[in-house]
């Protein structure tokens, strides 16, 4: 099963990216501007996120690295307990970039043992964007801006218990 | 023994590297593309003032915004100005950052398809479940 998620991963990584770049060949067709205007777009999103990027190439070489499958067992796996869900959630808070490049990083450390209920909180935390708080308290106040985060902390435990129900219960697998 | 293992790593990153690429590279022009499409100027003609269908919207709006999150809080912040409800603002504040609808490919691809579909489903319902828990507690604090 797991080979499989891989596999799938690379060809159809290939395959998504191919119906993608068909779309935009159609989209060129019918408005040659609004395209031109994506691609631009698309060099200033690929410029932002290069940084975030290798800092995911670097996280995957170190976890490989460091980290091995009775490690992430032991603080990501099934028993892992209360530590497991502060280290999710408190990297989820933590980390950067856009959200599907983090994808890769979990697949790898779903083969490894991680919990599907830490990989739902570290996801759910990392709409606490740390960086951008002082912006949130400029619009919204720092009252609501706490209580947000507070919530959103909450949530990110309360999704991760579901998902794990719902993982026991064999509804989450294929 | 220490140099095996780096090589080892090493290369393994650079293979899931290389098999991300094409999502990461995929999603990018899909995102660009939809921004690029996708006037914002629609989202403020919509909402209708009643709790319920304005935070269900603002969690779609939100859903299938692929965006930086400062633009969430900037569109948020503007909307509310213009008088549309807190439901509807933090529903779209939350699920922009929690939901990805156009991100969905690329994360049944990686993480399993079942596991992004109820994931993105959960976070849909806790985006109009925290709005509600917000404005709930805001008034309760006064």
């Amino acid at each position: 099963m797991k080979k499989v998620h891989k596999n799938a991963a690379g060809k159809g990584g290939w395959l998504f990216f191919a119906v993608v770049v068909l779309m935009y060949g159609i989209s060129a067709v019918i408005d040659l501007d609004l395209t031109r205007q994506a691609l631009d777009s698309f060099i200033q999103m690929a410029d932002k996120i290069a940084p975030a990027l290798v800092l995911v190439f670097v996280l995957i070489f170190i976890t490989d690295l460091f980290l091995n499958p009775k490690r992430i067992e032991k603080y990501l796996g099934k028993q892992s307990g209360l530590k497991g869900w502060l280290i999710a959630i408190g990297a989820g808070i933590l980390s950067t970039g856009p959200i599907y490049a983090w994808y890769a990083l979990l697949a790898d450390l779903k083969q490894q043992g991680m919990r599907s209920a830490l990989m739902v909180a570290f996801l759910y935390s990392r709409a606490v964007k740390l960086p951008l708080l002082p912006l949130m308290i400029h619009y919204f106040g720092m009252g609501y801006t706490l209580l947000l985060c507070l919530y959103l902390i909450g949530f990110a435990i309360v999704n991760g218990i579901i998902m794990q129900r719902l993982e026991d219960k064999g509804a989450v697998s294929g | 023994m220490l140099m095996d293992r780096v090589k080892s790593s090493l290369n393994k990153a650079v293979r899931t590297f290389i098999n991300i690429l094409p999502i990461v590279l995929g999603m990018l022009l899909l995102t660009s593309w939809v921004i690029t499409v996708m006037p914002d100027e629609i989202s403020t003609t919509v909402f209708s003032g009643h709790s319920v269908p304005d935070a269900l919207l603002g969690a779609s709006i939100g859903s299938i915004a692929a965006g930086h999150p400062l633009v969430s809080y900037l569109l948020g912040g503007e909307l509310l100005a213009t008088g549309v409800s807190l439901f509807a603002v933090t529903a779209l504040i939350v699920s922009w950052v929690t939901v990805g609808i156009v991100q969905l490919p690329a994360e049944a691809l990686l993480l399993g398809k079942r596991f992004a579909i109820y994931r993105n489903l959960i976070s849909f319902v806790s985006a109009v479940a925290v709005a509600f828990l917000m404005v709930l507690t805001l008034r309760l604090m006064g």
